[in-house]
């Protein structure tokens, strides 16, 4: 993974020294409350519910097991003995005490971490997919371009005030892990006509009150060309995006008003005057942050078959929370952050210790934060997956739904976010307790479930195969339903299937849906192909044509 | 009593005045907003002062780039701590219309701004007088900086690392 040379060290203790400073200035009175928001803004704090909530900075989701560590220690001394992984691969805790943030970023910056422009109107972390390096059909390992851009957009002078957050997704491989396309900029590894690498560009993607798939700015951008793109990209978008409305901010609404073409016309204009500049990544660059990522010291293993004599238990783990790896005898192992009654996404710090011991024992020592809020350990030889198994099973991290009904995503909701409008956390335990049958729960295959407490969408509920978003109705939690959105390289926005519904009933409409689809399903055709061949009419027919039983 | 000002590291007064302050004072170097100059042009030539221009965050330079050498000062204003819109003015004029003199700050400039300011081409900030003392350590915030640098004589070499303050 990369580390940190002197440059790097030296910029996260000045910005610690800095926050440092600023919080100083405000406790005693110097900062007012709204000019020290703009400063804490950009450092990941946020005034919640409850109490302030620290996002720290988790590039591409890739983490050491020493990063991890210190990862629990924070949340067992600062917070309340856990942490809530995000879906732009993330951690936020949500009870540490303004006054000891700065010594929490002192902490952070000792093993090369930071929590800077994980919020606040600037570009936000570089996020990627999760299988990155290690998935079978990849071009490239698309980490080193994430690692060139997150250095780039760390303190850029010309683009720390922009319009919005701005959010940036790259990924190398022909499936999207990593929703690039309800990203502002969606960056994609692609070979050029004359056999080169390089990228295809896409803006304007985004989620929030006004959901827009990304569209394709330009479809070859030679690979040198990256930053003096993602520049002429920011330039227009600082220059013209609209600052009147908060809610029409995003770039997505600027390529909506000026029109993809017109867009894309001023875009060009601008880079021709940047292409030749500073911002050339020339081939020395690109291998010296190769460098960073070269693979690990693999053995030399066959692919086994590791069912043979194994419980049925184990087998089920087995098919639902590991991947194809592109090296013979080996596995990436999903750790499931979606156990029953848990809160999707939250690990406690003894989960995350033993974590980082199992990333030492198993992985090579990494361990990386999934967009759908699991984790992974990226690099498990196969015949030792059983014994990976046994302790994740015994620490409740083996939960075996990944890509299923259970594996929910979901923001912190009503319970800790300031701005939801109902409880997400709670619904997923709803949910939970109504399918508990896994054999039920297989044969429903892959299934995105995807829930937000308010129109933000941070749960991303608009690419849900089902999509859950909480609404206050007159004070109550309320829950209006889609269906046939996705998240990946076929993306697509969810459908309202009618009126919204009380929180006791979710479960109950989930089940109706999931009737249709069974009754209708076609084989091998998963709930979103009969969503999309059947349209939205059958699913809300069954829905609203009873009542659902007190 | 004049207004003080941080312009190239050091705390100065100020010797310029906005039109709406210069009445009867006609030696002054004057700075005029867009609409004067573009309505009145002829008249504040005819004055022979030094001229600023105070330009918006909505003003697109490209359609003043024809009369920048009458000015050896610009001042971007900055309506609120949200508004960045100034940070693209400011490196425009700096690295594609090669303006030279007197780069500004004014409206909503705090100390937590100046080190982005400073990267993006401005030499001279108008702060408010709890601010001014303390700014001039925060050209210093970060000794190092990941993109290329309005800063003179410094050669940016890709993500090496590179001493931002001048």
């Amino acid at each position: 993974m990369y580390r940190y040379d002197l440059t790097d060290r030296t910029l996260v203790n000045e910005r610690v020294a800095q926050f440092r400073d600023q919080t100083r200035r405000f406790l005693a009175g110097t900062l007012s409350e709204d000019e020290f928001r703009h400063l804490r803004l950009r450092n990941g704090l946020y005034i919640q519910r409850h109490a302030p909530m620290l996002r720290v900075s988790i590039p591409y989701g890739l983490l050491s097991a020493t990063q991890l560590r210190t990862l629990a220690g924070i949340a067992r001394r600062y917070d309340r003995g856990y942490g809530h992984f995000t879906t732009r691969q993330n951690i936020q805790y949500n009870w540490p005490k303004l006054e000891e943030v700065p010594d929490i970023l002192a902490e952070l910056a000792e093993v090369e971490m930071h929590a800077i422009q994980t919020s606040g109107n600037c570009i936000r972390n570089i996020t990627s997919d999760h299988l990155a390096g290690i998935t079978p059909h990849e071009l490239e390992d698309p980490r080193p371009w994430c690692e060139i851009i997150r250095q780039w957009a760390t303190f850029h002078p010309e683009f720390s005030y922009l319009p919005r957050k701005f959010k940036i997704a790259v990924t190398g491989a022909p499936q999207d892990r990593a929703a690039s396309l309800v990203h502002d900029v969606g960056v994609h590894i692609v070979r050029g006509e004359n056999g080169d690498l390089g990228f295809e560009i896409l803006a304007g993607g985004g989620l929030g009150r006004t959901p827009i798939i990304g569209q394709v700015v330009r479809k070859f951008l030679p690979r040198r060309h990256l930053l003096s793109y993602l520049e002429a990209i920011l330039r227009v978008y600082n220059a013209e995006g609209r600052r009147d409305n908060l809610t029409k901010a995003r770039i997505k609404i600027l390529v909506r008003s000026l029109g993809l073409e017109e867009f894309t016309r001023r875009v060009e204009a601008e880079w021709e005057l940047l292409r030749d500049g500073a911002l050339g990544v020339d081939d020395a660059e690109v291998a010296r942050m190769r460098g960073f990522f070269h693979p690990p010291a693999y053995r030399a293993l066959t692919d086994t078959n590791p069912d043979a004599g194994k419980s049925t238990a184990f087998r089920a783990w087995y098919r639902y929370n590991t991947a194809a790896h592109k090296v013979a005898g080996y596995r990436a192992v999903y750790v499931s952050l979606k156990k029953p009654g848990v809160a999707p996404g939250d690990a406690t710090d003894a989960q995350m210790e033993l974590l980082a011991d199992l990333a030492d024992q198993f992985s090579f020592g990494e361990i990386r934060v999934t967009h759908t809020q699991n984790l992974l350990l990226a690099d498990v030889a196969q015949e030792r997956t059983h014994e990976l198994w046994q302790m994740l099973e015994k620490a409740g991290l083996a939960t075996p739904n990944i890509g299923t009904l259970t594996d929910i995503i979901c923001c912190p909701g009503l319970d800790f976010c300031s701005l939801a409008n109902a409880g997400s956390i709670d619904v997923a335990k709803l949910i939970n307790e109504r399918f508990d049958d896994y054999d039920y729960i297989y044969d429903l295959g892959e299934l995105d479930v995807k829930m937000s407490g308010c129109m933000n969408a941070c749960g991303h509920h608009h690419v849900g195969h089902i999509g859950i978003l909480g609404v206050d109705k007159s004070g109550e939690e309320w829950y209006q339903i889609t269906i046939g959105g996705a998240a990946g390289a076929d993306a697509s926005l969810g459908m309202v299937i009618g009126p919204s519904i009380p929180k006791s009933e979710v479960p109950e409409t989930i089940a109706r849906l999931l009737d249709v689809y069974v009754e209708e399903r076609q084989p091998e055709e998963r709930f979103l192909d009969t969503v999309r061949r059947l349209g939205v009419k059958p699913f809300k027919e069954r829905v609203y044509a009873a009542p659902v039983a007190a | 009593m004049p207004r003080r000002l941080l312009r190239d590291r050091q705390i100065v007064a100020d010797e310029w005045l906005y039109s709406a302050e210069a009445a009867g004072n006609s030696l002054a170097p004057l700075i005029v907003t867009v609409d004067e100059w573009l309505n009145d042009r002829e008249t504040w030539l005819a004055r022979g002062s030094r001229l600023g221009l105070q330009i918006a965050p909505a003003h697109k330079l490209e359609s003043l780039v024809q009369d920048l050498g009458f000015f050896t000062l610009i001042a971007a204003e900055f309506p609120g701590p949200a508004d960045g819109r100034g940070y693209t003015q400011g490196r425009l004029l700096r690295e594609r219309f090669d303006f030279k003199g007197e780069l500004r700050a004014t409206g909503y400039v705090r100390r937590d701004q100046l080190f982005f300011l400073a990267r993006c081409g401005f030499n001279s900030f108008e702060l408010p007088e709890a601010d001014i003392e303390d700014a001039m350590s925060a050209l210093s915030t970060f000794s190092a900086a990941y993109q290329p640098s309005n800063d003179k004589g410094l050669k940016f070499k890709l993500r090496r690392g590179i001493p931002a303050g001048a």
